[in-house]
């Protein structure tokens, strides 16, 4: 848990984010039909989900390490990052719905991905309906625990396998790869897209480790010693 | 194979139980029974419904819409039933695993028991076309089988949380629609009588969403139990 305190990594993030806004908005970008500059999109709307991921990732990470440990601080870490996947996600599903309308001519088209997206959101939702639903702190945070780890490879399914299943306006639907090979044919994009992916996980990271040390300084102010 | 003798032994438990009781049993036939003819009367109420395009679809629907209600009342006292002391008398006999393997298992074999019996009834007052009935009973054996695999740890999660039947649903129901979805998609493919290989995909699917579940559960349920 050092790293959390560390500076260097914040750095990063806050010149990674800069970087990807200032190029994403002005490098040159490839011209394709109906995209057009919103192709833009791209450098906000992919790096969220990727945010997510990440921050739903260490979630589970530390809802692994509650069930072996028992301490505390390691559910609080993972609420926290469920909170904050949960920033991303909401975010991720809005850029989404712009380009929707701007592209596919609807907010909500009744895509897979979106539909997907729409049930994993659910999802987690119960899983803070669940934590609300118990008081006692020790069994709250261990059958919490146990959902988020059993909630997230149906949340891989939901968004990472099943929208590939079928035809879908996302890129890689019926069985392709979602790369965006079909985009970025003069590999300019992956310049701007890789640092996003990075900068906003880190980010997203930053928001999770200082909301968790905030309840970090309120869980033990309420301890009783 | 001390887990395997285990399981066997509570699964036999949990039938004899039942056996003698038959609650579960009458009790979620009724309910689906009662359901089906609700909706029955209720489509009755416009005439000439049966003859629109859209009834097969509709007709899919809604039986899985009355077997995902169906199952999760059935499973969602799999664990409300036992009092406390008798949970806690087999913690001491018995390995955590074969506890929540045996109870997948039970309402396994409840579940494709009601829902074949849903079916006949089903298809009773709601005569339909289905091209490939043999391959629809497959599906819907399969769709129990999800069913009961999920909503069994989720009724062993929701149990430990205060027991309420609106958590149960919240928790289950995002976890359980892509395994609707799939079998809304390969229920219809064999009403329409389409090729049994172009589902097998979607098949495969369950059957890894299944997996998922029951590996989860396996490995999970040891920590729930604990208090």
């Amino acid at each position: 848990m050092k790293f959390i305190y560390k500076t260097w990594w914040k750095v990063l993030a806050v010149v990674l984010v800069f970087y990807t806004l200032i190029s994403g908005l002005l490098f040159q970008v490839p011209r394709l039909d109906i995209l057009h500059e919103t192709i833009r999109n791209l450098y906000f709307h992919v790096p969220m989900w990727m945010a997510m991921l990440t921050a739903l990732v260490i979630s589970v990470y530390y809802s692994i390490l509650y069930l072996r440990t028992g301490k505390e601080e390691h559910d609080l870490a993972a609420v926290e990052c469920v909170n904050t996947g949960m920033i991303f996600y909401g975010l991720g599903l809005i850029t989404g719905m712009l380009w929707a309308k701007y592209t596919w001519g609807e907010y909500w088209s009744g895509d897979p991905k979106q539909n997907s997206a729409a049930i994993a959101f659910l999802l987690y939702c119960a899983y803070l309906v669940l934590r609300n639903s118990i008081d006692e702190e020790q069994t709250r945070a261990k059958i919490s625990a146990i959902y988020n780890i059993f909630a997230f490879p149906i949340m891989i399914v939901l968004l990472f396998i099943l929208p590939r299943m079928t035809d879908s306006l996302h890129p890689g639907g019926a069985g392709g790869n979602p790369g965006f090979n079909k985009y970025d044919l003069d590999s300019h994009m992956r310049m701007v897209l890789y640092p996003a992916f990075l900068g906003w996980s880190l980010l997203s990271l930053w928001i999770a480790t200082i909301r968790y040390r905030i309840r970090l300084i309120e869980h033990k102010k309420n301890a009783i010693n | 194979m001390k887990l395997a003798g285990q399981t066997i032994e509570l699964l036999k438990k949990e039938i004899i139980l039942e056996w003698r009781s038959k609650y579960a049993f009458n009790g979620i036939l009724l309910y689906i029974v009662s359901t089906v003819f609700v909706c029955y009367i209720s489509f009755n109420l416009n005439p000439g419904f049966k003859q629109t395009p859209g009834y097969p679809i509709v007709w899919n629907i809604l039986f899985w819409i009355i077997m995902l209600f169906a199952s999760v009342n059935a499973i969602a006292k799999s664990f409300l039933q036992e009092s406390k002391a008798r949970l806690l008398y087999y913690y001491t006999i018995a390995h955590p695993q074969a506890i929540i393997l045996s109870k997948t298992i039970y309402n396994t074999l409840l579940m494709s028991l009601l829902s074949m019996l849903a079916l006949v009834v089903y298809l009773l007052f709601f005569p339909s076309k289905v091209d490939d009935i043999l391959y629809y009973f497959i599906t819907v054996l399969l769709g129990s089988m999800s069913f009961s695999t999920v909503f069994t740890m989720i009724s062993a999660i929701a149990s430990k949380a205060g027991n309420n039947g609106t958590l149960m649903a919240i928790l289950s129901f995002p976890v359980v629609i892509p395994v609707i979805l799939l079998l809304v998609k390969v229920s219809k493919a064999a009403m329409d009588g389409i090729d049994r290989s172009l589902s097998l995909n979607n098949i495969g699917i369950l059957v890894a969403i299944n997996v998922i579940v029951i590996a989860s559960s396996l490995i999970l349920f040891p920590f729930l139990w604990r208090d």
